[in-house]
């Protein structure tokens, strides 16, 4: 199963249309799409505007990939449960966001193991016909060395 | 056992996931927490509004509430990764004199988010997650949470 999940602060009815045309063409895959306060309806897969904590859990336990706009909540959970996660960055200049920080971060998140960025809608398609093959990434569950001890150093030894 | 007081603050998602990948280092301290998303049965957990600046009533709301919370726990030091109620956390705590941290969102890989911006400037310890990010006179590089 596809979890799509836009977030919960804005819409992004462009992604939701394109993975929406692709579910219409193929049915055999288990789609589930939480699409916030967005105008497009999808067709061809259920959705859901927004999920509570506990739904979003179980959806996301059950989904073999995470495709989400570039959020790092989406992104950093996908590889903490080594889920493969493809990330279709929204576009400021579309009004799908305040400024293109998703476009910036997609740039930087390609070089990650088990993210799988995608720009344009054919990049997506593709990237959604070989399915089987997207991996997911591993990661520690804390974050690096480096910055934990930056900030421990601060509080141990600036107070 | 180290009696220091944090207050780690983010308020929802990816601020929220990010904040909690420090959990090594709050363990070590008495730490709090403040957040705009809800957690069932977390001990230290205070919850506020979920407000932005396109919501001025609820940011109002916001800051007073961050306010009570970080006058009466008094950390020792404040830290944040965002947004809104991390930048008043940052405001308040430099109030009562507690140092403050400012943890930029990875997902400013080019430029600082505006909180980011705003609340740097009163952070006692300002990071960023990107080395390109990282300026003289501003936010300095220490490592990422991936």
């Amino acid at each position: 199963m596809i979890l799509l999940t836009v977030g919960t602060q804005l819409p992004f009815d462009r992604l939701v249309k394109i993975v929406d045309d692709w579910a219409g063409k193929n049915p055999q895959v288990q789609i589930f799409a939480q699409i916030a306060s967005g105008r497009y309806i999808p067709k061809h897969m259920p959705y859901i505007e927004f999920l509570d904590e506990q739904h979003y859990m179980e959806l996301f336990e059950q989904a073999d990939v995470i495709l989400a706009h570039a959020g790092m909540g989406s992104v950093i959970s996908s590889l903490i449960s080594s889920k493969p996660v493809i990330v279709y960055p929204r576009k400021a200049s579309l009004g799908e966001h305040r400024n293109e920080h998703q476009l910036a971060t997609s740039r930087k998140l390609s070089e990650l193991k088990g993210c799988y960025i995608a720009y344009e809608p054919y990049e997506l398609h593709s990237l959604l016909d070989q399915l089987d093959s997207l991996k997911g990434g591993i990661i520690s569950p804390h974050a690096n060395d480096d910055l934990l001890r930056t900030i421990d150093n601060f509080i141990a030894h600036n107070l | 056992m180290n009696k220091k007081k944090v207050l780690a603050v983010a308020s929802q998602g990816g601020h929220s996931i990010q904040l909690m990948r420090l959990k090594p280092v709050f363990d070590r301290y008495i730490t709090s927490y403040v957040s705009s998303q809800k957690r069932n049965g977390m001990d230290n957990f205070s919850h506020v509004v979920d407000a932005n600046r396109d919501s001025k009533l609820r940011l109002i709301q916001l800051f007073f509430q961050v306010l009570w919370i970080v006058v009466c726990k008094r950390p020792d030091v404040v830290i944040s990764t965002g947004a809104a109620p991390g930048y008043f956390a940052i405001l308040c705590g430099k109030l009562i004199g507690a140092k403050t941290i400012w943890l930029d969102s990875m997902a400013n890989a080019e430029e600082l988010s505006m909180s980011g911006q705003r609340a740097g400037k009163f952070a006692d310890l300002w990071l960023t997650q990107w080395s390109e990010v990282a300026r003289d006179n501003g936010p300095v590089f220490g490592g990422r949470v991936l």
